[in-house]
């Protein structure tokens, strides 16, 4: 029972981190219809702005998380403009090929920039707390605080906003937002900026939890795209509740089956949804 | 470089440039043709590579296996093993839009490499299955014949497929599903069919490849070797073509091969990683090629109806 607990707070902690790159993916997916293969880079690529800051400037690791995280949206919004933009209206599976080729010129940066090998933002042992029988790391606490308040914001951006309202109508129906004029460009813009800013923050959380690796998003990308289609493509609660359904699957998992193969857990829980459920828990546009 | 030693790189590379134009019509059958994503041509190219390397090295201890089989009886061996896998990938996926399709062949290409990572009873882990002999324990070039007369023949095939009644209606189903459903064709049979003829073909180009570097690992199976330059040749040569995508296959390994030297020109202070800089410029290689010219180098031509004269 206690290492069903202890498994499931893991399961919260990689939960959360998922769901902030989820909730992107399930965006850029609703705005812009294809699915982002460099999104699991774009969290790689942010974990690294991080540790810079980390490094150059001597800062803990939660200042440095808004520098990276607008530095990524900032790239996010280079790349969409420089390369997405243009090929928007050829085939949706060009602009996918086209983001598998994000993810790798990124992935090689990050290994030219910073190099292959794994790093930390702090070296030294945390001490962790002891409430009975669990154990919780000062860090966990920390990462799900900080997911939670960005949930939060992304709740107020999508319901308080404009341009969240406006993001919305367009996941929900594109052709009838764009006959009632929403600013389809700026939309996407925000878009790429919110999406990028998120995966940022995963990342960093991704890096603090475990450590730095120019392969560290890729290996979550498969296990975000599940949380986003099990919670229904376009609709980021459906994305936040996913990405926690498949955290704690694949942290479970390890009860029964050797913890090597967590991914595809994940895998497997995406197919069913898509074979039995294909609209995701919360109906998206499937 | 003297005129041998350059000789024997053209014979290696060439090797390289068959094996990839193999797995290239491979997915001609299936984007090209049927409009089928397929993200997980390592899968099926690693099924391919394992089953053969299995199947034709001798005993060892650490594995199942030792067979000792001949040449040809390994790549039988690879395409009667991808076929039952194929079949059932298909089958699950046979009804999923485009990029569905692809996050789940990608899952799978995953999963199947995770195995091959894990199960070392069946394929020695990470440490992988050496000593895979060359067929009639001949050179690089005799090798090189054995692989044209295989690209040779794949090509004849899917060429005869692609003019055939069968590849009109899998170009029906990627120009529209829906009329194609409404003349009467059942569209997810022949889209499994062409879904697990095209993953047999790859898995072909997996047990050429075992038998050429005599050494299998899970590592050159990542999506980047196995999947991703397969794409570029495809999409640089031109889908729908099956002489575009072997066209593809030796204009894209030559750029491939070309970045080696240029990565070897600039000093490694600039640029960190020579491997990493390589991949670098592939990626942004293909950028400009989709950004300009998303039809590749040889645009599809359709075969001429039956019946009708030929512009």
């Amino acid at each position: 029972m206690i290492e069903v607990i202890q498994l499931l707070i893991n399961g919260i902690l990689l939960g959360s981190i998922l769901a902030l790159g989820a909730v992107g993916a399930t965006m850029i997916f609703g705005v812009l219809r294809f699915a982002h293969f460099a999104h699991g880079d774009f969290m790689a690529i942010g974990a690294y702005f991080a540790l810079t800051v980390v490094t150059v400037f001597n800062l803990p690791v939660l200042a440095a998380l808004p520098v990276a995280m607008g530095l990524t949206a900032l790239l996010a919004i280079a790349i969409d403009q420089i390369v997405y933009r243009r090929i928007r209206r050829v085939q949706p599976v060009i602009l996918l090929i086209s983001s598998f080729a994000t993810a790798l010129v990124l992935r090689s940066v990050i290994q030219m920039v910073w190099g292959g090998s794994n790093q930390v933002y702090q070296s030294g042992i945390q001490l962790p707390w002891r409430i009975g029988p669990l154990t919780l790391k000062p860090d966990h606490l920390l990462i799900f605080a900080a997911a939670a308040g960005l949930v939060f914001a992304v709740h107020l951006f999508l319901t308080r906003t404009r341009m969240g309202k406006a993001m919305r109508a367009m996941s929900d129906n594109m052709d009838l937002a764009l006959v009632t004029g929403i600013p389809a460009n700026r939309v996407i813009i925000w878009t790429w900026a919110i999406g990028g800013a998120l995966a940022a923050a995963a990342g960093v959380f991704l890096g603090m939890d475990t450590r730095l690796h120019p392969v560290m998003g890729w290996t979550l990308l498969l296990p975000i795209f599940a949380a986003t289609i099990l919670g229904g493509i376009g609709r980021p609660y459906g994305a936040i509740l996913g990405g926690l359904v498949i955290g704690c699957a694949m942290e479970l998992s390890t009860l029964v089956i050797p913890g090597a193969y967590k991914p595809a857990v994940a895998f497997a829980i995406m197919v069913t949804t898509l074979v039995f459920r294909p609209q995701g828990i919360i109906k998206g546009n499937a | 470089m003297d005129i041998v030693g350059l000789a024997a790189y053209a014979v290696f590379f060439l090797n390289l440039v068959g094996i990839y134009a193999i797995m290239a019509l491979g997915l001609n059958m299936q984007w090209g043709m049927t409009g089928q994503f397929n993200i997980g041509i390592a899968g099926f190219f690693a099924v391919g590579a394992y089953a053969t390397a299995i199947l034709t090295t001798g005993p060892a201890d650490q594995r199942i296996g030792g067979f000792d089989l001949p040449f040809l009886v390994g790549l039988a061996g690879s395409i009667i093993v991808c076929l039952p896998i194929a079949w059932v990938v298909g089958r699950i996926t046979a009804r999923l839009r485009t990029d569905y399709l692809a996050i789940a062949t990608i899952g799978i290409a995953e999963i199947i490499r995770l195995f091959f990572v894990n199960e070392g009873w069946l394929s020695n882990g990470t440490r992988g299955i050496p000593g895979i002999d060359t067929p009639f324990d001949i050179s690089n070039e005799g090798y090189l014949l054995v692989i044209a007369a295989f690209v040779a023949l794949t090509w004849l095939l899917v060429e005869i497929a692609r003019r055939s009644p069968w590849g009109r209606v899998l170009r029906a189903i990627r120009d529209n599903e829906a009329a194609t459903e409404a003349a009467g064709k059942d569209v997810a049979r022949f889209r499994l069919q062409a879904f697990v003829v095209g993953s047999c073909i790859m898995a072909l180009g997996g047990g050429l490849y075992a038998h050429f570097v005599g050494f299998v690992s899970p590592e050159a199976f990542r999506p980047l070797y196995g999947t991703f330059l397969v794409w570029v040749m495809l999409i640089a040569g031109g889908s729908g073509n099956n002489m575009g995508a072997m066209l593809g296959a030796l204009v894209v390994w030559l750029i491939w091969s070309s970045t080696e030297m240029i990565a070897g020109l600039v000093p490694t202070a600039l640029i960190g990683s020579e491997s990493a800089f390589r991949v670098f410029l592939i990626g942004v290689l293909l950028q400009i090629i989709l950004v300009s010219r998303p039809q590749g180098l040889l645009p599809e031509k359709r075969p001429p109806m039956p019946g009708k004269e030929t512009r």
